[in-house]
């Protein structure tokens, strides 16, 4: 494939998954995040595994106003052909529903930063008329509940966000794929889940759908692939009854 | 940093205790975790192959350092790989073999991180020549209790090199290290096997051959007693080249073709093995083994004939096994041996799997296990008390004759017996407190020997 593919997040468990499996198949990178010495690790680990060209670049996601600098400057030596956005924030909720600076940033990382490069992001694709846009969204996104539900809301605002956008850039041979991820063993939620259930997915089996869709240009994938029929039937749950649940 | 609380065991499924288990994904993750360690203390973890409590920390705190595995260089010239500690060695294989570099040093298995393989001091089939992992170390950065990173090597820091080296983890994280890797032609080993029928007849052709073998094992009978006793077969090899292949492998000389594993889904019933079966199992092995040279294997199935079976500790039962493993000091009349075979074959307990080796000289590590003489290392099923009695009259033999027990596979040494193997420890223990004054680092091994008090 030609062009380069640009990643945020590249140090969380599902964006160094992703630069893996996207570095192995040939594609050259540019891995965006906010810890320099990180990504550059990432960077080395890549080039030392694959023949691929990786680079770096500074992203700091919550730093709206840089951001059309920064999608420049990723443009510069050489066209973009595909955008994965993996960055991401997630505290206990408990901690979201005290202190509103937690709730806040939960909001900014996983919602308005994401609008914010996309904006940019939707003009440079359509303008180009061939590319894609991978969005991380989650299956806490697809139903509010009590156990988490500061970071679902924003995750459900994306998703219909990323659902709007595909419809806008169908027309120009952008295809914008919404991925949503359920329980997935990263540095993120380690702490928070079981690592050991059978419901937890390893970052690398994530990582290979989310490239699987970006080759058959999905626009929605559940991974592992039962979430889809697990939140299928949450949704269903009518919501006087759902109230009562402990979720 | 957020913790997990899990409960782990060795690969021996003996003990198991709950711990509060880290898994930084960043350096600055690793040096809070270890400034933010109490007095219970922490102890660096990897894939968990070691078999009793080296990697285990009963009420304190583990680091996993699983997702710590980024390379950060390799000089393709002299074939020295810089890499963060969590790297496991079979990746090194995968990504280094089809360039012809392979592992300096092996243990029998290659799901271990490099971080595990150097708090051990791993040895090979091929320790006779080459000596322990520590030869092919360059150097480390080690993440001290001090929340310090300090770069170790033979000539800077060099105390704490030596320390390290074997030290079980003991005076701090592994962050990252060098290693020389080995240029070879081709993946394949060339193997001679050898039967011999007693131990005088195995020690025999490992004092006058070895030396033409880079790499050398016996396979041992630990069931067979009497006249008999000691009968084994040797299995010795060398890095095949290119033009010993066949046609069909000479094409595609560095293949690391992967080969079909089986998983077991559960604990296979303790009744399956008893002295009976694996008396059956010896016989046959024994029979199918007659002398035979230049046979090419694969590397996988040379290295790792277990890996295949890839939780094949769980054939012992939900009891699990002890695995037992000693070097005997050499003597004239092999006294130690003889009364460690003799002790084995009067017992109930079997052990199949036995393997003994001829060591090379020792490494410098303070803590390190090899040293010159046999090395022995059997699987002894967990049947209570018995096998506990067994593991502790072998280690009184071992001590008589000069003999020492791995840590890496030990889980129950006393601290008497522990510092009467390992002279050297009352000086490791002077450098852990230079590295670790607020003893941060502590394990259950670590406890129970008395390298680190109880608190």
């Amino acid at each position: 494939m030609n062009g380069k593919v640009l990643i945020t997040g590249p140090t969380s468990g599902i964006g160094r998954a992703v630069a893996h499996r996207l570095a192995a198949a040939g594609h050259n990178l540019i891995l965006a995040g906010r810890d320099r010495e990180e990504t550059e690790r990432i960077v080395t680990d890549l080039r030392v595994r694959y023949d691929a060209t990786i680079s770096s670049k500074h992203y700091e996601a919550l730093a709206f106003e840089s951001h059309r600098e920064f999608l420049d400057s990723c443009c510069a030596g050489g066209e973009l052909n595909g955008l994965v956005m993996c960055h991401g924030y997630m505290v206990e909720q408990t901690l979201t529903e005290n202190d509103f600076r937690a709730a806040a940033t939960t909001i900014d990382v996983n919602y308005k930063s994401y609008v914010s490069l996309l904006n940019d992001a939707a003009r440079y694709f359509k303008q180009r008329r061939n590319g894609f846009i991978c969005v991380v969204s989650s299956v806490a996104g697809d139903r509010g509940r009590q156990s988490n539900y500061t970071y679902g809301s924003a995750k459900a605002a994306l998703t219909t966000y990323t659902q709007g956008l595909r419809n806008r850039l169908a027309p120009y041979g952008v295809s914008v794929i919404t991925v949503k991820p359920g329980f997935v063993d990263t540095g993120m939620t380690w702490g928070l889940l079981k690592p050991q259930s059978l419901l937890v997915a390893s970052p690398e089996r994530v990582a290979v759908d989310i490239v699987r869709a970006i080759e058959r240009r999905k626009d929605v994938i559940y991974t592992p692939w039962f979430w889809r029929w697990v939140m299928m039937v949450i949704r269903l749950i009518p919501e006087g009854v759902f109230k009562k649940l402990k979720l | 940093m957020r913790s997990s609380e899990l409960h782990l065991g060795g690969w021996g499924n003996y003990p198991t205790y709950t711990s509060d288990v880290y898994r930084p994904e960043r350096w600055q993750d690793v040096i809070a975790v270890v400034n933010e360690a109490d007095a219970s203390g922490l102890i660096a973890r990897g894939l968990g192959r070691s078999y009793g409590d080296a990697a285990l920390n009963q009420d304190g705190g583990i680091l996993l350092g699983t997702r710590l595995n980024r390379l950060l260089d390799f000089d393709s010239h002299a074939g020295i790989v810089e890499c963060e500690a969590g790297v496991v060695l079979g990746d090194l294989i995968t990504l280094f073999l089809p360039r012809g570099w392979f592992l300096p040093v092996t243990p029998g298995t290659q799901y271990v991180t490099l971080g595990g393989a150097i708090a051990a001091d791993v040895h090979g089939k091929n320790h006779h020549c080459d000596g322990s992992l520590a030869s092919f170390v360059v150097d480390f950065q080690l993440v001290t209790g001090r929340g310090e990173i300090l770069t170790c090597s033979r000539e800077e820091n060099r105390d704490a090199f030596w320390a390290t080296v074997g030290g079980m983890g003991l005076t701090g994280v592994i962050l990252t290290a060098r290693l020389r890797l080995r240029r070879v032609p081709t993946s394949y080993i060339m193997v001679d096997y050898l039967r011999a029928q007693d131990l005088d007849e195995v020690l025999g052709h490992m004092d006058t051959s070895d030396a033409r073998y880079q790499y050398s094992v016996a396979w041992i009978d630990t069931v067979a007693r009497g006249g008999a006793l000691g009968r084994s077969v040797l299995i010795r090899g060398n890095h095949a080249d290119v033009d010993q292949l066949s046609p069909a492998q000479a094409r595609n000389p560095l293949t690391i073709a992967a080969k079909f594993k089986v998983s077991l889904p559960f604990h296979v019933p303790a009744f399956v093995i008893n002295p009976r079966t694996v008396g059956v199992f010896n016989n046959a092995y024994y029979a199918k083994h007659p002398a035979r040279q230049g046979v090419t294997c694969d590397y996988e199935s040379f290295f790792y004939p277990l890996d295949s079976v890839l939780n094949w500790n769980r054939v012992y039962g939900k009891r699990g096994f002890i695995q037992y493993q000693v070097v005997m000091e050499p003597d004239s009349q092999h006294r130690g041996l003889i009364a460690l075979l003799e002790e084995l074959s009067k017992q109930p307990q079997a052990s199949f799997l036995s393997v003994l080796k001829a060591f090379g000289a020792g490494s410098d590590g303070l803590l390190s296990f090899p040293k010159p003489g046999y090395t022995l290392a059997l699987d002894i099923p967990n049947s209570g008390p018995e096998s506990i009695d067994l593991v502790r009259s072998l280690n009184r033999i071992a001590l008589r004759h000069g003999g020492r027990v791995y840590l890496a596979k030990d889980a129950y040494l006393d601290p008497h017996t522990f510092s009467e193997m390992y002279p050297q420890s009352e000086r490791f223990k002077e450098i852990k407190q230079t590295l670790d004054p607020d003893q941060h680092f502590s394990s259950s091994l670590a406890r129970r020997v008395g390298l680190v008090e109880n608190s």
